[in-house]
């Protein structure tokens, strides 16, 4: 047997495809759009949000038996709203460029629907290793999305991928600029990256016809 | 045992322990990482400064590019060849102090590198009826003077600032810009090159010498901003509130310098 159970990795793999908090929950996509104009943005969201996501529902499910239901959602708000200052904290005190470039979206954490959502629905109820596994795999179904986002904006928006020139030099034209090709600046606009949500949303779908709703 | 956690009291109970650990956690974070948030804003400030100047890391016509954080320390101690602290009250320059005489200052509120003068904190010595530190950054190539001077104001939704480097007659030469929450895709757009590129080349002053400063304008018949003797620069679309804030910052705090200039 190995480390996990057949259900603990369900918990973790589910989320990655067949129920992925963006693609098919339709969680998160404001701050799917906002940052993946890089990869490197995406990357670092995805990372802060599968810290918070994973701390979050550990603490919410061990006080899951404690938190007065009248209050409940503001205990919520507040593990959230904690959680993701520390993470601007270190952001800010270990990688300031990168914090300068998420700024506002680190704040934008705690308004994250999947954050909220998956609290509410799984943490409140279950204990907390099931729920780390959960807010792990929901945080990387989310980080994968982003990825791909990103990864496709910048190479077709910029022509580089972490920032480093993968197409040769627009300028120069070398390259594949040499045989007149561009970069496609619209590929840097957020409603790109809606349009590639929505691409992947119909290759997953046309792959598996179950996760078509009538 | 069970607790009863819809009671009243065990709510509120609740509520308190809840914030007095959550409050200390978060005060011992920031205590924690405060010198190195301090020494990164620093490395910034000098960045930003070198930015206005003209030393940067831009290639083509894409996003800025700072000089790299490591080498930050080093290109600014040979590029600014001097910084100097001008003492205004009431429009006049009462004192002018070096930036060694201002950073041996015993006095609590010198003491330290013009560069790290906190602006909205000499905005606020204003407002107390106290005089105002102006700090100027001079660099020095082959001759050629640049002098550049932190600007602050505000603008839709929090502050904005920046630094604008002006020649002996106070044209531009280049200008940073910066905000703390302003509309990402709107007003967060004073932080591109494609508007702060615009500013450079611009005059501030009339040419009898009188303060004009510059108009971040809409409609004006000059997109592409060729025409630099018109105190105008191309407005964003969509921020009109936060181009405004930077008409007025620059008309406010550069006027401040004006006397300096004229003396030159």
């Amino acid at each position: 047997m190995g480390l996990l159970s057949k259900k603990d990795t369900k918990l973790i793999t589910d989320p990655l495809a067949d129920n992925n908090p963006i693609t098919i929950q339709v969680l998160g996509i404001c701050s799917a759009l906002a940052i993946t104009a890089e990869l490197k943005a995406s990357l670092v969201m995805g990372i802060a949000v599968l810290f918070v996501l994973g701390v979050g529902n550990v603490v919410i499910s061990l006080l899951r038996n404690l938190i007065p239901s009248k209050i409940r959602i503001i205990v919520q708000l507040i593990v959230v709203a904690s959680l993701v200052i520390i993470v601007d904290q270190v952001l800010k005190a270990f990688a300031f460029e990168l914090s300068k470039t998420l700024s506002v979206f680190i704040g934008l954490i705690i308004t994250n629907c999947i954050i909220m959502g998956r609290f509410e629905a799984f943490a409140l109820g279950n204990g907390p290793w099931k729920s780390f596994l959960d807010g792990i795999g929901n945080a990387l179904g989310y980080a994968v999305i982003l990825i791909i986002v990103g990864f496709f904006r910048e190479l077709l928006g910029s022509g580089t991928l972490f920032g480093i020139p993968v197409l040769g030099d627009p300028i120069e034209k070398t390259g594949v600029y040499g045989f007149g090709y561009e970069n496609n600046g619209f590929m840097l606009m957020p409603p790109m990256a809606l349009i590639i949500v929505g691409l992947i949303i119909w290759v997953q779908r046309s792959r598996n016809k179950d996760l078509i709703e009538d | 045992m069970a607790v009863n956690t819809d009671k009243n009291s065990y709510t509120i109970l609740f509520a308190v322990v809840m914030v007095l650990v959550v409050g200390s956690l978060l005060a011992f974070t920031a205590s924690a990482l405060k010198p190195n948030i301090k020494e990164n804003e620093r490395i910034e400030k000098q960045q930003n400064i070198l930015y206005a100047m003209g030393i940067n890391g831009n290639e083509g016509t894409g996003d800025i590019t700072f000089v790299d954080a490591k080498k930050a320390e080093a290109e600014f101690a040979s590029n600014v060849s001097e910084q100097i602290v001008l003492e205004v009250k009431d429009g006049k320059i009462i004192n002018q102090m070096t930036g060694e005489e201002f950073a041996n200052s015993k006095d609590a509120d010198k003491g330290i590198e013009p560069y790290l003068i906190d602006v909205k904190k000499q905005q606020t010595r204003v407002k107390e009826g106290k005089s105002r530190y102006l700090p100027l950054f001079i660099s020095n190539n082959n001759g050629k003077k640049v002098y550049v001077a932190p600007i602050r104001g505000k603008g839709l939704w929090d502050a904005i600032w920046g630094y604008v480097a002006v020649d002996e007659k106070m044209v531009v030469q280049g200008a940073f810009f910066d905000h703390k929450g302003e509309t990402p895709g709107l007003g967060a757009n004073i932080k591109q090159r494609y508007f702060m590129d615009d500013f450079a080349g611009e005059k501030l002053l009339t040419d009898t010498g009188v303060f004009k400063g510059i108009n971040v304008a809409k409609g004006n018949n000059d997109p592409k901003n060729e025409i630099k003797d018109d105190y105008e620069v191309d407005a964003l679309a969509g921020a009109t509130i936060t181009g405004d804030g930077v008409s007025a910052m620059i008309k406010k705090d550069l006027k401040l310098y004006l006397p300096y200039f004229k003396n030159l």
